[in-house]
This record gives structure tokens, sequence and C-alpha cells, in this order.
């Protein structure tokens, strides 16, 4: 990866501060993404892959809140901007589309007016001009008949095609960095392809970074560049997708990626990883995953395992894979 | 492709930015908890019960409590000013303002309570009846309703009032009568939604009678959002009282009644002002203070039941 | 309730090929409407008859001749079956004759016809005072939501609520009117004698509309599509302002016909104070004087008003929601 890093999230911490105690939903992530490539982050629900693009974006709310580490975007730091300015960055350098494009669209305007107003936000131009921007969006994005759709409310599209406007709007403004949280998830199959594949191109043609936030091994090894592998609020690996398929090291991710039914293979049962996903207010003492993870020795349940780097290019959060290298300490 | 969301969350996926929210609000399962949780929550609502227990206590003993008799009149110090022996002054007939006050209190609360609960208890059955039966007895009622609501209550009092003449145990059967209509939609939207329950479908499956479930399944259910609209339909009522005296058709001479001290006040009300204002301010205490309660047990009991 | 000729006549008019959606609800309504509005004139009409005594010799007197009774029950139709008289008055009714009022003995409908206009006065201005302290009220706590302006001004909205209006309107005049002596006491003829009447009936309103507009903006902030505004770069006021406002104010239109109602109710109390001459106190004083026709006039009157008011709310709601407009 010699491209120049767009955005650099070190150390992240964002906890929630609740009645019973606060909770490290994001604790200590650090994600480079570089200049026109596609970031993967996968987990289950609740590791904190949300969080995390949330406090990148600055769009966390009450009791959640950023408590350390540096978000930078273009070697600009932008972790502690003030509203105003961060609302400058929103929208405009960084964007985000989210899981439900059924309900992230606001129901009582057009979808070309809600298009609109992102560019009237950022940029100085005319209406007129505006809405030929968003006309000229719709076409990039795949939505047949521009003119139509303008001015059609959200109820009226489909949900791929809502979620075409979505991308839209995020791309709209040229982002060095674009967040979709989930994109497609709430979509049919075969949407789902032509939305990655939409997301693919822009990504190509834009030379916008995308990073994808999913819980699906198969759109990670369909579209992604590098994936981050997310549990309880700590990344447990990370390496370029070729390679983290190829050389699984952490048994999470060897766990995930056990889970796929394979078409080729007749497997009595299906594997899964037993146990839950820990209560984070009452982490182990040691590795978050030791209490479901099959290798666990006693050291995984007093300590809490570094990142360590195998490869170039590939850390992992496992005392296994102890090293000299370590990308992160505790 | 693989599916591994809802893997370890035995009753479903848990949205990642709710992680906490439930535990933030608190669990509250038993009454004991949410009493627990608005007592540590808004101390606002807790105060307001505390000052209606001591109106209470002040209405139930007033002949204690009360400095005078609230029928006493001493002509001789008519329009008195308020002094050490007569806090609030006395009236145009020289009896304590106070002390009247006090005894009003009575009739206040009464007119709060009594027909509130009536009318409430009238408005449940007919919403659990057309909720439960549906079909003509539920197009029946809920037009019945619409007819109720479409009156301005004020208006409506008023012609009960006239057809029956003034009188405290009139303004009893007026507000007893009218007031119905709003819980009886609350409780039919309840009953509508309850009965797609689990627990009454199966009731129903295995041939439980239709009157056992609206009682033991349907009713209870609605208990929290009844006990919520019983304190938010308390000051309505008084307010209806009081503005019903006010307007001369309520409670009649020599009653103690808050609307009609104000009534007879307005006269004085720029030589002796307190006359009007003192019986005011105790009208808006009290409504004040059932309004905070209730809204601070909307908020514990039924987050979702909307401002009327 | 149920009218097979209109169902019928219903069914005609919505039902094949196509179909208006949006007709069809409106039809829905109206048609549900008129059940409503003849069962108002129906209850009015029976509560006011079955009152003890005889109107005539209570109008009379104790002391009148029982022949001179006789006669005048007759000229008012009062010696023939109630729902012969009810028919009757309907038919009236839609002719504009409301009857004859016993105590001035003129027409209801002229006396109904000078004292609205005082109201609906009364009642713009106060209602235009109301929305406006409501919405900037609501708005500015749902900004600040659990912050300290939002406290203070939920417990004002509270205050507003709570107080009497006939305690708002005593303490306004003894203030402005007596000490200050900024406007007249009582009347309702110069614009300057308007101001009192119209902020103390406004007042009442403006804590509801303000407590309805908080919530219901609360509650859309927790919308997906609030936290796309923000993303799209969007400060939390444009967020408000530009995207919940809307969504917030469906709710609060169906609001205004409850308002229309409440403010009616509060109407008279405040004409009653301030000696404005509306309809609310033409109710109290046929209530005092004991004038059946008039008291049945003025109800019947506003409560036809209220009903159309409900009616056109509703029909608003479902204009301005794109959703049901363009149909889902």
């Amino acid at each position: 990866m010699n491209e120049p890093i767009v955005l650099d999230i070190r150390d992240l911490k964002s906890h929630f501060f609740t009645a019973k105690g606060e909770v490290p939903a994001v604790d200590g992530v650090s994600i480079q993404v570089p200049a026109g490539k596609i970031i993967g982050i996968v987990g289950e629900s609740g590791c904190g892959k949300s969080m995390t693009a949330m406090s990148v974006m600055g769009l966390l709310r009450y009791p959640g809140r950023v408590v350390g580490g540096t978000i930078r975007l273009d070697g600009r730091d932008i972790t502690h901007l003030k509203p105003k300015e961060l609302a400058k960055v929103r929208g405009n350098e960084i964007s985000m589309i989210f899981q439900e494009p059924m309900t992230s669209l606001n129901p009582v305007y057009p979808v070309g007016k809600q298009v609109q107003e992102a560019i009237l936000l950022h940029q100085k131009v005319s209406k007129e001009e505006a809405k030929e921007r968003v006309l000229q969006i719709f076409r990039a994005v795949g939505i047949p008949e521009p003119e139509k759709r303008y001015r059609c409310y959200p109820h009226q599209l489909s949900g791929g095609l809502r979620q075409r406007v979505m991308i839209g709007m995020a791309m709209v403004c040229r982002p060095k960095v674009m967040i979709a949280d989930e994109p497609t998830t709430a979509l049919d199959v075969t949407i789902e392809a032509q939305i990655l594949q939409l997301m693919r191109r822009l990504c190509e043609e834009q030379g916008t970074s995308i990073i994808l936030i999913t819980h699906n091994m198969g759109v990670v090894a369909e579209v992604c560049d590098y994936v981050y592998v997310m549990y309880a609020g700590k990344v447990m690996e990370q390496a370029e997708t070729f390679e983290l398929f190829g050389e699984t090291e952490h048994p999470y991710t060897q766990g995930l990626l056990r889970s796929i039914p394979k078409m080729d293979e007749k497997a009595h049962r299906l594997y899964t990883i037993e146990g839950v996903v820990p209560n984070l207010l009452h982490l182990p003492k040691g590795c978050n995953f030791c209490t479901r993870c099959e290798e666990a020795t006693e050291r995984c349940w007093r300590e809490k395992p570094c990142l360590y780097q195998t490869r170039e290019g590939h850390g992992v959060r496992c005392f296994k894979y102890e090293s000299e290298v370590q990308l992160d300490g505790e | 492709m693989a599916e591994f969301e809802k893997k370890g969350y035995p009753d479903g996926a848990e949205p990642e930015l709710m992680v906490s929210h439930e535990d933030q609000i608190g669990e509250a399962d038993t009454w004991s908890d949410k009493v627990k949780t608005l007592v540590r929550q808004n101390k606002l609502a807790v105060f307001s019960a505390v000052v209606i227990v001591l109106i209470l206590l002040a209405a139930v003993f007033a002949p204690l409590v009360a400095p005078y008799d609230h029928l006493e009149q001493s002509l001789t110090d008519r329009l008195a000013h308020p002094s050490m022996e007569h806090w609030l002054g006395q009236d145009e007939l020289g009896r304590d303002v106070l002390s009247r006050i006090i005894f009003g209190a009575r009739i206040s609360l009464t007119i709060g309570l009594v027909p509130t609960l009536i009318s409430m208890g009238i408005g449940t059955m007919l919403g659990m009846c057309a909720g439960f039966y549906g079909g003509k007895i539920d197009f029946v009622i809920m037009r019945l309703a619409d007819i109720m609501l479409a009156f301005p209550s004020l208006l409506l009092a008023m012609v009960v009032m006239y057809t029956m003449g003034g009188g405290l145990i009139n303004i009893f059967i007026a507000l007893s009568l009218i007031n119905w209509a709003s819980t009886a939609r609350v409780v039919r939207s309840q009953t509508l939604s309850l009965k797609e329950k689990e627990y009454v479908e199966a009731a129903r499956s295995i041939g439980v009678k239709k009157r056992t479930i609206m009682f033991r399944h349907i009713l209870p259910n609605c208990l929290p959002t009844l006990i919520v609209l019983f304190t938010l339909n308390i000051p309505s009522a008084i307010l209806s009282e009081a503005s019903l005296s006010f307007l001369g058709i309520g409670a009649q001479p020599p009653s103690a009644s808050w609307g009609l001290m104000v009534s007879r006040g307005k006269k004085y009300l720029f030589s002796e002002p307190w006359l009007c204002i003192a019986p005011s301010v105790a009208i808006m205490i009290v409504v004040l203070a059932f309004n905070f309660l209730g809204d601070g047990l909307r908020d514990v009991l039924d987050p979702y039941l909307k401002e009327q | 309730m149920d009218f097979p000729v209109l169902r019928h006549f219903y069914s005609q008019m919505t039902e094949g090929k196509g179909g208006f959606p949006v007709l069809k609800k409106i039809l829905k309504r109206i048609l549900i409407a008129i059940p409503v509005l003849f069962g108002v004139v129906l209850a009015i009409f029976i509560m006011l008859r079955i009152v003890p005594g005889d109107p005539v010799q209570t109008m009379l007197g104790e002391h009148m001749d029982m022949a001179l009774i006789e006669k005048l029950r007759a000229e008012m139709g009062l010696d023939q079956p109630m729902i012969v008289q009810f028919f009757k008055y309907i038919g009236n009714a839609m002719r504009g004759d409301f009857g004859t009022s016993y105590r001035l003995n003129r027409d209801v409908a002229q006396i109904i016809a000078e004292a609205f206009p005082h109201t609906v006065k009364l009642s713009l201005l106060a209602a235009a005072v109301a929305w406006v302290i409501g919405l900037v009220a609501g708005v500015i706590a749902a900004i600040r939501q659990n912050r300290l302006l939002d406290r203070l001004f939920m417990g004002c909205a509270l205050l507003g609520v709570s107080m009497p209006v006939f305690m708002t309107a005593l303490v306004l005049q003894y203030v402005f009117a007596f000490k200050l002596n900024w406007f007249p006491v009582s009347g309702f003829d110069s614009v300057n004698s308007m101001v009192l009447p119209a902020i103390v009936l406004g007042w009442n309103s403006a804590g509801s509309i303000a407590r309805m507009t908080r919530s219901n903006l609360v509650e859309i902030m927790q919308n997906d599509f609030i936290r796309t505004a923000r993303a799209k770069g969007l400060r939390e006021t444009g967020v408000i302002v530009g995207h919940a406002l809307k969504n917030a104010m469906l709710p609060v239109v169906t609001m205004m016909a409850l308002q229309i109602s409440s403010m009616l109710s509060g109407a008279v109390l405040t004409e009653s104070v301030f000696g404005v001459p509306g309809i609310g106190r033409l109710a109290v004083n046929a209530i005092e004087t004991r004038d059946m026709p008039l008291l049945q006039g003025t109800v019947i009157f506003t409560t036809i008003l209220i009903i159309i008011g409900n009616l056109v709310a509703d029909l608003l709601y479902n204009v301005l929601d794109p959703r049901i407009r363009e149909g889902a």
C-alpha cells in the first residue's frame, strides 16, 4: 500500500456513559485509509464498528462520546473541531451512508431537493447549477429518468434506488472518504451486487476512499482492498483482503470464516463460534475473545494481548503470534 | 455468504448504538422499581406528590387546620386587609379567606377525584368493548365518543348545568358524564394492540371467556396508561369546576368553592385583589402539582402516551 | 348509526377502476362527520328538553294565565312530540333559522351573527399569539433539550396550561389595565382593548402547543433521516428547522383542531372577564336568563364549527403529508 493515507485514525476511544457505568464501545482502534481504496470493517453487531464510524463523523450523541485518540483527515486533526467547523467537513470532505435507505431519507421532501441541499451547503453555486449537478450525479449512480426521480418522494422509490440516492448524496461533493455503514444489508441480494459494483466504480473514477462496514464476509471478499476485523471494541486482525482470507491467523477470524456455509461441502452442521459476545460492561480481564476462544490459554485470561505484526501489513491481536513488532501497546 | 449477525444474541441482535440505552433508563419491571426510577429521575414530580398529599391532609382535617370557621361571618370586618390574625384577609362578608381556601380544597379535590374516576371507568369499559368486539359495537361507541369530543367541554358542561341547575352535585354528574370519550379512545387503541398479543391469542384459542380475557389480560395491561391519564385528568376536572363556578353556573353561595370565591372577589379586584388572587393561586398550585406528577408518571409508566 | 344509502353512495363514488385514495379518504371523513353532526345536534336538543319544568312557565313566571301559556306553547311548537320538533328544528336550521330568543325576542341566528365576529377576531388574535409563542418556545426547548432553557420553557408551558384562564385574565387586568393603565379594563372595540383578551386566551394554548411541539420534535430527532441530515453537514439548528420541523408539524396540524375546541372554551371565560360581546358571553347570558333557544343556537353553532374545523385539519394533514398525498 503505497498510496498516501487520507484518513488516519489513531487509538480511538469512544465510550458510552450510562447509569450502570462507562461502556468502552470503541477501545483503542487504529485504522488507516489510503487514497482511493476500499477498507472493510467486519464484526458482529455490537462490536463497535458503527460506533467507530459515528465517532469519525462526529455524529456520536449523548450518552456516547469520544474520549481519546486522534482522527486526521489529510493530515488535519478533526477530532476536536467545533460544531461549526465539523459541519463544514461532514458531507463535504467525508460523508456517510447508512443501512436503512428506507428511513434515512426525509419522507416529506423530494429526494432531489435533499441531494441538492448537500451541494448548497458546501459550495457556492446557484440553485439551478446545483440541480444540474444533482441530475448529473443521479445519472452517475445509475438512477434512470433522473429528471422524474428528482421530484419523487422517498416512499415512491424502491430500496435500491433509495440507496443510490443516498450514495449520490454522499458523493455529490466529491468527498475524500465515504463511510458506508452496512449499505446493502437491507437490500435484496441482486440489488446488493449492483450497489457494491457502483461503489467500487465510483471509488475508482473519483478517487474517493471508502470505509465499508459490514458483517458479511462475502461482501468483504468482493470489494475490499484491506480489512479490519473488530471484536468487542478492538481490532482483532487486520490485513489485505487476499492475505486475510489466505493466511487467516486470529482464532476469531478463523471462526468467522469457518461459519460461512460452503456450497461445495456437505457439512452436516453449520460451524458456530460457541458462547456469546461479552457484555461490554463486564469485559474479561484478559483478551476480549478469551471467553469464546478454543485455543485460549491461562495467559489469555490474565493479560490483554497487543496487536502484533506477523507480516508486512498484517496485524493480529493474539499471543499466538507474539513478536517483536507491536502495532499498538497496552 | 455468511450471516453471523445474530449469533450470540439469543434475544435477537442488539443495535449497536443502542447498546446501553436500556442500561441508562434502567429496566423498570416491577412497580416499586418504577417508583424508584421516578424518585431518582424527577424530583419535581416527587415534590408535587408531597404537595398533593399535604393539600389532601389539609382538606380532610380542614376543621382542625383552618384557623376559623369558613362560614362564620363578621360584617364589621368586611373586606379587611391581610393581617396577623387573618393571613389572607376577609371577604365581603367578613369571612376568613384562608379558612375558606382550606375548606375549598375539599370541594376541588373531590371534584378532581370522584367524577374523574367515574368518567374514566365509563371510558375504560366502553373503550375496551369497542376495541375487543369491534364491528358495529366499535362503530357506535366511537361515533358517540366523536360526538362527545366535538363539544367544547366547557360548553357541554354549561348545557348540562342549564338542564339540571347549579350546585356541586350537578357539577359532579356533569363532569362524570362528559369526560369519558378521550379515555375510551386511548383504551380502545391499547386494546386493539393487546388483542394481537400472543398470550391473548393463546387464551382465546383455549376457549377462555371473552369477559375473563378482558379483565384478566387486557385491563391490567392498560393500567399504567390509565394511572397516567387519571393523574392528568384530575387537574382538568378541577379547572372545569372552577370555571363553571366562576361563571356563576356551578357551585352556589355560600359554598367555599375556589372558582366561586374568585367570581365573588372579582368585584373587588382593584381595591382588594387578594380576594380573587388567593383562591386562583390555590387552584393553580393544585393543578400544577397534578400536572407535574402526571408528567413524571407518564415518563416512567407510559412514555409512548402522547401529549393530548 | 349506519346509513346504507350513504354507504351505497360512497361505494359508487370511490370503488371501481382507478380509484382516488385521497379522495376516498376525504369522502370517508366527510361521511363519518355527518352522523356525528347529526348526533351532536340531537344530543343538545334532548339535553335541553329534559329540563325539569316548563320553559314557557319559567319564561313568563309562576303566575301566568294557563290559557296564555298554552297559546305560547303552541306558537313555539312545544306541544308537539320531541321527534317532530327535532326535525322541524333541523329543517329550519338548514335554512339559517335557529328560532327566536325568549328574552330578547329576536332571531337567534341574527344575535349569533352579531356576536360571532367578535369571537372570531378574539380567537384568531389569540391563535396568533399562541402559535408564535408556542412554536418558538417548543423549538428552542427541543434544541436545548434537557438544558436549563428547556426546563425553564417547559416549566412556563406547564404553568400556562395549569393557570385557570380567568386567573390570567384577572392578573393581567389588574397589572396592565389598572396599575399601569396601558390598556382598557374591558370592552372589545379598539385595537388596544383587544390586546389583553388575546394574550389571555393565547397564553393558555401556547403552553400546550409548546409542549406538543417539543415532544414531537424530540421524537422526530430519533429518526434515521436526522442522522443523514447531520452527516450531510447541516448544523444542529439547520437540522431541526430544516428537517425535523416539517415532520413534527404534521401532528401539530391535528392539534390545531383540538385547539379550536379548547380555545372556544377559553373564549367563554375570557369574554366574560373582559366583557367581549361574543358567542361565549351569549351562552353564559342565555343560561343566566334561561333562554333555551339562544343557548341551543349558540352551542349547536359552535359545535358545528368545531366539527368542520376538525374535518379541515384532518384533510390538511392528508394534503401536507406526501406519503398520503402521493399514495404510499
